[in-house]
């Protein structure tokens, strides 16, 4: 898979192209995924991790992790969750839509890294699109990899993504853990943090490449638990937000520290995030 | 076939004890299989007996009106149910079912309790352990309580 | 490089006219609003002969001057980053169709002004370098200026070039560079060339070779201006210093007195962070995505689903300061800062990050000398 990085300033990269709605799904409540797709007829060709700047005519741009198959980008494939202007515009959207797309932008998973590795997932709520490429790659290459395991957690059974899939890369070779922090009697599932699952996982550290993505207050505890179950901080990676803009590390606003989160990031090994996201309001 | 004594020091809570400790512990214990949907604790009863999983979940819930059973959290493989027949006024706080058919070895908590008090070593031994349980569950309940994947809030 | 030259005070139109028939639209130092700003001048009148500006924390004020100086002042709140990185620009236009999409996307023409920057600092010439590195070298399609340099004559109440290696003498980066004499009533220039269209320009000025006397005056003048520096930054292992101390107590002081407003961020040549606002007509049949300067010190800035990162006044200023002196070096291989002083003069409350870099520095002294 290509490591695509962000290299010199061009001004085509301030320009969107206009995708196409094609379909939509609601998955919950406030949370739709889109497939979309390219005037030009050209796929866009990303790393799982990598995000597009996404937008609606006059109601502003977003970051969006791509959460499509990196092995099949004729769809760009985005799961959007309205929480202000601009994504409630994009999940607003009707079919037939044209919408503006810059990117890929960004650090990817890093796949290669864990060939003849366990990998784990560890998502929380809506961190799980970000990192359904890079599940959607290891099943493609499933020989590559040894153990795949995925921790999810979510808020309520309701708002569980991928609830079909999980079931599929379940029956395909992925363990699948999922938790929720409260439920009625009716969900025979587990309830509880989700990094509650990391010790029962039963994880060999010393073969484990863990990649995790969710809020903040998550992943840090995600990798605590990770940690104390042996695996090591630079075998561990993280996907952080920050207020990305330009997407081209010109903007300034998504720095981390020394770090531009839209060039650095925003996967980020955990031994070159730590210090920084140990800083509070860096 | 294992005997009780094996099963209950393979379990991460007992985990490091004395054999001697675990022959008293296992004293106290007995196996026993639930289907699914037995009430193993109910909120308000007295804590009499403890258990702790070999196979299958359980699930500690909260009944409240209009909204039925809530579900707080699910015990699973190794996790221990109930530790309010250590601390007073020795009465279940939550509900606990079965929510699989389960395994369980269950341990009559006040003839452990008895034994904590003549031998206090292995009383101090059993309360850093489940002191320590504690301590665990607390910091997981935080995170919960924070509600992390809902809508974030301005901090004030 | 071709010998210098110097030019009579009372033919510097003439160097005015050599620009202005090569297509170069001249900006220079002028007085407007009581301050000196950069603005289009298009003959010596315009300059702010006789004129200086004085300077310290929270103060700027135009003094008039007992000679007819044309240079004879430091900085103003203009830097020349308002041309390489403009305030506004329009990043494209595109039309909405009748289901809300876009259409028609496209990029506006580029600038076509042949610039000719008249009065730039050493201090600035290194903003513009550091700049350049930033936005990249394709930053913009418009032709590079032509740069006519001014070495100081005088430090400005602010200044500390020196500590920065950043001035107060321009030795590259411009097409002319100019030092101004007056002395024994005399008034001329000595001129620097640079570059070859700089020696081309030159050539239609009359003037004569520079001596070696001359030479040596223009270094006294340089001399001088580099020992009266208004301020010092000791910039000693900085990076360092203020990676180790993110929790220091220093920043809750200077919170104190921050008001967020940014000028600081406005004024510093080399502050680059931009916003981007998509701007629909009334009928919402034509939007534009309009790129405009913005601050670190907004709550805004670092925006998150539901709230700021950086919240706190600490944070914000904190964020600018080690931006600027420390974390500038890993992105870009330089400090963010030149020394020209804009940002303790532009303060309404004269906050000095040379202040306060020192205290911190003064402080990890103090905790060592304890154990």
């Amino acid at each position: 898979m290509p490591a695509s990085r962000n290299d010199a300033v061009e001004q085509a990269r301030m320009m969107p192209e206009p995708f196409e709605l094609v379909s939509k799904r609601r998955d919950t409540s406030d949370t739709w995924t889109l497939e979309l797709a390219s005037h030009s007829g050209r796929p866009l060709h990303f790393s799982p991790g990598q995000f597009t700047m996404l937008s609606v005519a006059g109601c502003g741009e977003v970051p969006i992790s791509i959460s499509g198959d990196p092995d099949n980008p004729d769809r760009l494939v985005h799961t959007v969750r309205a929480a202000g202007l601009a994504t409630q515009a994009i999940c607003a959207a009707e079919r037939g839509v044209t919408m503006g797309v810059r990117g890929p932008f960004g650090r990817a998973w890093p796949l290669e890294e864990a060939q003849g590795r366990d990998m784990v997932f560890a998502a929380g709520g809506i961190g799980l699109p970000p990192l359904r490429p890079a599940i959607v790659a290891a099943l493609s290459r499933r020989e590559r990899y040894r153990r795949l395991v995925l921790l999810y957690g979510g808020r309520t059974p309701e708002q569980l993504l991928y609830a079909d899939e999980l079931a599929a890369w379940s029956e395909r070779g992925v363990e699948v853990m999922v938790t929720v922090d409260s439920a009625g009697p009716e969900w025979p599932g587990q309830v509880g943090v989700v990094t509650r699952l990391v010790p029962r996982a039963g994880l060999c550290a010393e073969r484990t490449v863990a990649m995790c993505c969710g809020p903040e207050v998550m992943m840090r505890f995600t990798v605590v638990a990770l940690r104390e179950a042996g695996v090591c901080a630079n075998r561990l990676f993280a996907s952080v937000e920050r207020n990305m803009q330009c997407g081209i590390a010109r903007c300034g606003h998504c720095q981390l520290g020394p770090t531009l989160v839209c060039r650095d990031g925003p996967v980020y090994r955990w031994t070159d995030l730590e210090r920084w996201l140990a800083i509070r309001e860096l | 076939m294992q005997t009780i004594d094996q099963l209950i020091s393979q379990a991460p809570i007992f985990a490091g004890l004395a054999p001697a400790h675990i022959a008293l512990i296992a004293g106290c214990a007995r196996n026993e299989h639930v289907d699914a949907g037995t009430l193993l604790l109910r909120e308000g009863d007295p804590a009499e007996r403890f258990f702790l999983i070999r196979r299958g979940q359980v699930a500690l819930e909260l009944h409240a009106p209009q909204r039925g059973a809530l579900v707080i959290e699910t015990l699973h493989a190794g996790d221990v149910v109930g530790w309010s027949w250590l601390f007073a006024p020795y009465r279940w706080q939550l509900d606990g079912r079965a929510t699989h058919t389960s395994e369980l070895v269950s341990f009559d908590g006040s003839c452990l309790r008895g034994k904590c008090e003549a031998d206090h070593e292995l009383g101090y031994q059993l309360m850093r352990q489940f002191a320590a349980r504690l301590v665990e569950t607390l910091q997981a309940t935080r995170l919960q309580l924070l509600d992390v994947y809902g809508h974030a809030r301005v901090p004030e | 490089m071709t010998a210098s030259r110097v030019i009579e005070r009372r033919d510097f139109d003439l160097l005015f006219a050599a620009l202005i028939r090569r297509g170069y639209t001249i900006v220079g130092p002028t007085i407007r609003d009581r301050a000196i700003v950069y603005d289009e001048v298009r003959c010596t009148d315009d300059l702010p002969a006789g004129w200086t500006d004085e300077q310290d924390g929270g103060h700027y004020r135009l003094k008039r001057r007992d000679d007819e100086a044309l240079f004879g002042y430091a900085v103003g709140p203009h830097s020349w980053k308002r041309y390489q990185l403009p305030a506004h620009v329009t990043l494209w236009r595109a039309r909405v169709d009748e289901r809300g999409g876009l259409t028609e996307v496209s990029e506006p023409s580029a600038e076509q002004t042949s610039y000719a920057f008249l009065g730039a600092r050493s201090c600035e010439l290194h903003a513009m370098g550091i700049l350049d590195r930033v936005l990249g070298e394709t930053s913009t399609s418009a032709p590079a200026p032509f740069v006519i340099a001014v070495q100081c004559a005088q430090a400005g109440g602010t200044c500390f070039c020196v500590s920065m290696g950043t001035g107060p003498v321009a030795d590259r980066g411009f097409d002319l560079a100019l030092t101004e004499v007056l002395v024994d009533g005399k008034h001329h220039f000595l001129a620097e060339v640079g570059s070859e269209r700089g020696a081309e320009v030159l050539a239609d000025v009359p003037g004569r070779d520079a001596t070696t006397a001359d030479d040596d005056i223009a270094a006294g003048i340089h001399a001088r201006t580099a020992s009266q520096m208004g301020r010092e930054l000791d910039t000693t292992d900085i990076k360092g210093l203020l990676y180790r101390n993110y929790e220091h107590p220093r920043w809750d002081e200077v919170a104190e007195r921050c008001l967020t407003c940014g000028n600081c961020t406005m004024v510093c040549p080399t502050c680059f962070c931009t916003t981007v606002e998509d701007v629909t007509d009334l009928e919402g049949e034509h939007v534009e995505r309009h790129q405009s300067w913005d601050s670190c010190f907004t709550v805004d800035y670092s925006h998150l689903h539901g709230g700021a990162v950086r919240g706190s006044t600490r944070s914000r200023y904190r964020q600018w300061m080690t931006h600027k002196l420390a974390t500038w070096w890993d992105q870009f291989g330089t400090s963010g800062c030149v020394g020209c002083g804009r940002c303790i003069t532009w303060c309404p409350v004269g906050i000095d990050l040379t202040e306060e870099a020192q205290a911190i520095r003064d402080s990890e002294r103090v905790s060592r000398a304890d154990d």
